[in-house]
């Protein structure tokens, strides 16, 4: 089957069932995305689907309705996307093993929401799971990167 | 000499240093210099100036030897060395070197012996410098126990400092210049003209010629690095996905693998069925390990799929099947029979109860919690007739390299370790269980690198948790003032567990099953705290802050009772408890910090305080709840710190606030419970921890008057839940006593 994966067409040959985490993974050698619980409760595996973040381990390859971004791609050019640059400013990561997930659902928010207040990032990052406790630090980097974005 | 030969000599080591303080063995073999390991295999023109700095044509390599489990000790390592050796920490290879005594930890011995970290006499002084020596013969190397910084931070910039003097050296009989006149900066020696010699350059030279090893160390006036704000070197990586953990090793030719074993730990495999498995699409072998099976398959999924598939005929493990029956194991252990120490013992507790009017009384619980590190176990392993390449993050590298070595029959020299950083341990990879069966199947496959990875299920069902605790404690109250406290802390042993897969059960009382209980710096005029230990049940292992994350929760949470039942001010009356500089000094800090007027707080809020002495570092946390319609809210949590030196305060406060909201978010919903011996929670749908929506504003102060270094992975822990459970008893007025608190109330 065909798939569009950071601007890069791929033929792969595996079951249809086989999750969008472990092609990526495993077939694919894109790493960034990463397996935390396999059961959507962690969004460590998240990516984007014709720019919308979905949880990579809960999408079967046969079903990926479009082009996939991850973490590697998430900024043109080998740049940093500004919510990069912000993650690295607030020195956010410990383990860091959350961070891709975390960073592809922060651009996703920031995409639909220049301007996102507390709550909205609350309700957004809810999903994504972070075991070091870095969630004081997402919250400014995400508000630091929304600014950045609205600047241009 | 056989192992068995080996383990009994250095158990006896240990008993004789904890014993007599080091004053039975040899002090030679102490005193004897450790061998500079990266001199062998250096290239022409290439130099290793200490263990920690080698200097090859291409760049300047330091050795980062305490493994980063996420807690940023690898950049700390390297900027303790640049701040000496003038280099942009950036800007050099850091490489975490293969095992070797030169990167023994001796703090993690001393800190083990039963003698409380504030206590500096002569006799607990003298016991310390005798677990040194052990471990410097031993030459143990260990990441844990928040140690690293204190173990390493004179090592690291001396390191950095006889690297620079031995390059100016070099400069200086190229130049005739004397060194005394000869600065360095930016990796280069400036001459008095302002020429430059890149180090790169020196190499060679300073080779050949006897490392300047009379330096003295830069006073903290001079740093330029250390003690301000700096960039941890893995922050890029790890925010452009570019950071390469164990499960993203990739290989040519590699294949992946899983395994299965038994859930009932260390229970046997009575047979197995792998006809169907066989089959499936990508699988390459189904082999047996120890305890279990191995599936190979060409990737982790269709890995995972197939090893679901084999039906295993499991036997039952040594320990009970439920965690009722465990409970009933721990109530039964509160007897003479099983009492292990007495470290605490102020004043005459018996006779102070007996007399009080109204004595108090309670039974607190803590239960089974899993590490839970986001990444799942994994590690990779390339075996041919006469080598062990092994990729993994581990805690204990030496340990791993011996191990694996008796596995595979080969000599320890033949494995190369290739030590990566881990998505995340919290104590979990000082077991080195998940690296043996990866040895097994690699070994199947000679020649084919093979990557072995954990599911979530097998992680978390294969955990060695932080075990169940129970305390009962007894008390009295005069005058409105506390009086007696007696603590009895009742649990199975990590040491004996642990040191006992690992190493050797070490011989002499158990502290790690009453740290933070004994070791508080309390006044209390009648004291006693007591611990028993209980039959060995799960295994269990460390976990962060082991022993005071349960014990500071019971102690802690007893004495608030006590100061409420005086009617006296939660943090007034632990001032007026405490017998040390430092902790006095947190509790004002955190008390200034929250605007501190009591615990009540009005509609519905409450503000609880915490107090703990963990790894040597006094703790001070006030956390402010709201019981709302929805269950109770954390609005606002405060921490103050005394580590003695702070080294990188963005850092400290990164491990400040993860490690309150670790202790938060276990007190708040984590569990494993028993059935069937395995624990019933194996995925994070079921062991939750804390959302982002559900953390509060949290502040730190980072205070320096504490007269020894030390570390802050794990202190703050042990203070959270106490703080978190005294604040909602100021809101509610319900007390907890259990963890996880989910089970008594609703939190939003
Ligand atoms: S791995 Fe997909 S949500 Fe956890
Ligand atoms: S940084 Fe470790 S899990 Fe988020």
């Amino acid at each position: 089957m065909q798939l569009l994966v950071n601007g890069t067409p791929h033929t792969v040959t595996v079951e249809d069932e086989m999750p969008l985490l472990w092609v990526l993974r495993d077939v694919l050698n894109i790493t960034g995305p990463k397996y935390g619980c396999g059961i959507a409760q962690c969004g460590a595996c998240t990516v984007h689907i014709d720019g919308a973040a979905v949880r990579s381990c809960q999408v079967a390859v046969g079903d990926v309705w479009g082009a996939v971004t991850t973490i590697e791609a998430l900024a043109p050019d080998a740049a940093l996307h500004p919510v990069q640059a912000a993650w690295i400013d607030h020195q956010v990561a410990q383990c860091g093993y959350c961070q891709s997930g975390q960073m592809m659902q922060a651009a996703d928010l920031l995409a639909r929401n220049p301007a996102p207040s507390d709550a909205e990032i609350d309700d957004a990052m809810a999903g994504n799971l972070c075991r070091c406790g870095t969630y004081p630090r997402i919250r400014a980097a995400i508000h630091a990167a929304a600014a950045a974005l609205r600047k241009g | 000499m056989s192992r068995t030969r080996t383990i009994a000599r250095r158990s006896f080591l240990i008993g004789s240093a904890a014993i007599a303080g080091g004053v039975a063995f040899g002090a030679y073999l102490v005193a004897r210099p450790i061998p500079n390991p990266l001199l062998q295999g250096l290239a022409e023109g290439e130099a290793a100036l200490t263990p920690f700095v080698r200097i090859t044509d291409k760049g300047i390599i330091l050795i980062v030897p305490r493994a980063d489990v996420g807690q940023g000790i690898a950049s700390l390592q390297a900027h303790l060395i640049a701040e000496e050796l003038d280099i942009d920490p950036a800007t050099a290879t850091l490489d975490p070197g293969q095992p070797h005594a030169a990167y023994y930890n001796a703090t993690v011995a001393a800190d083990g012996l039963p003698f409380a970290l504030y206590d500096d006499g002569r006799l607990a002084r003298m016991a310390r410098a005798g677990a040194k020596g052990v471990i410097k013969v031993m030459g143990m190397q260990i990441t844990g126990g928040s140690s690293s910084t204190p173990d390493m931070h004179e090592t690291l910039r001396r390191a950095g400092a006889v690297a620079r003097e031995t390059l100016k050296q070099a400069a200086a009989q190229r130049t005739g210049i004397t060194r005394a006149d000869l600065r360095t900066e930016n990796a280069a020696v400036i001459l008095p003209d302002g020429t430059t010699i890149a180090y790169v350059d020196l190499a060679g030279e300073a080779a050949a010629i006897d490392p300047v090893t009379d330096v003295t160390l830069r006073r903290p006036d001079q740093w330029r690095l250390l003690g301000q704000t700096m960039q941890r070197t893995d922050m890029v990586a790890k925010s452009t996905g570019a950071q390469v953990y164990g499960i993203d090793l990739r290989l040519p030719g590699m294949e992946f693998a899983t395994v299965r074993r038994n859930p009932g730990i260390g229970g046997a495999v009575n047979g197995y069925d792998a006809g169907k498995a066989a089959t499936m699409p990508g699988v390459i072998g189904i082999v047996p390990v120890t305890g279990g099976v191995g599936v190979i398959a060409d990737n982790t999924w269709r890995a995972f799929r197939a090893a679901e598939a084999v039906q295993i005929d499991w036997a039952a493990p040594a320990y009970p099947a439920t965690s009722d029956e465990m409970w009933r194991v721990l109530d039964a252990a509160h007897t003479d029979a099983h009492r292990n120490s007495r470290l605490r013992n102020d004043g005459d507790v018996d006779a102070a109860l007996s007399q009080a009017a109204h004595p108090l009384s309670a039974e607190y619980r803590t239960p089974y919690l899993a590490h839970g590190a986001l990444e799942p176990l994994s590690a990779t392993v390339l075996y041919t007739a006469d080598r062990l390449d092994i990729w993994t993050a581990t805690q204990v590298p030496d340990v791993l390299r011996d191990r694996a070595a008796a596995l595979a029959g080969l000599d320890p020299a033949r494995v190369t370790l290739h030590l990566l950083h881990a998505g995340g341990s919290f104590g979990r990879r000082l077991d080195i269980d998940y690296v043996l069966p990866a040895v097994e199947i690699a070994m199947t496959r000679p020649g084919t690198p093979v990557q072995t990875t954990l599911s979530r299920e097998e992680d978390m069902t294969h955990d060695f948790p932080r075990p169940m605790q129970l305390a009962r404690c007894r008390g009295a109250v005069q005058d409105g003032r506390v009086a007696a406290l007696s603590l009895d802390t009742i649990g199975p042993s990590v040491s004996e567990s642990w040191f006992g897969r690992i190493l050797f059960a070490p011989p002499g009382p158990d502290t790690l099953l009453v740290l933070g209980a004994y070791d508080q710096p309390y006044a209390i005029p009648d004291y006693r705290v007591t611990g028993y230990k209980a039959p060995s049940l799960v295994p269990v292992g460390s976990w962060r802050s082991p022993g005071a994350c349960s014990n500071v929760f019971f102690h802690d949470t007893f004495l608030d009772e006590l100061i409420h039942a005086a009617g006296a001010d939660p943090l007034a009356e632990r001032l007026r408890l405490i017998d040390h500089a430092p902790s006095r000094g947190v509790l004002e800090a955190v008390g200034e910090m929250c605007n501190w007027s009591g615990p009540a707080l009005g509609d519905g809020r409450g503000r609880g305080i915490a107090y703990g002495f963990a790894h040597g570092v006094p703790v001070a946390t006030v956390v402010d709840v709201t019981a709302t319609d929805l269950g109770i809210t954390i609005d606002a949590v405060w921490i103050a710190v005394d580590c003695g030196t702070v080294y990188d305060p963005v850092n400290a406060e990164a491990q400040v606030t993860g490690s309150t909201i670790w202790g938060l978010a276990h007190a708040m919903n984590c569990e494993l419970t028993y059935e069937d011996h395995a624990p019933v929670q194996t995925n994070f749908d079921r062991f939750e921890g804390m959302r982002l929506h559900q953390t509060p504003g949290l502040s730190v102060r980072l205070l320096e008057q504490g007269p020894h270094v030390r570390g802050l992975g794990e202190p703050a822990t042990a203070t959270a839940a106490p703080a978190l459970g005294n604040a909602i008893f100021a809101a509610t007025g319900q007390r907890l006593r259990e963890m996880p608190f989910s089970s008594s109330v609703t939190f939003a």
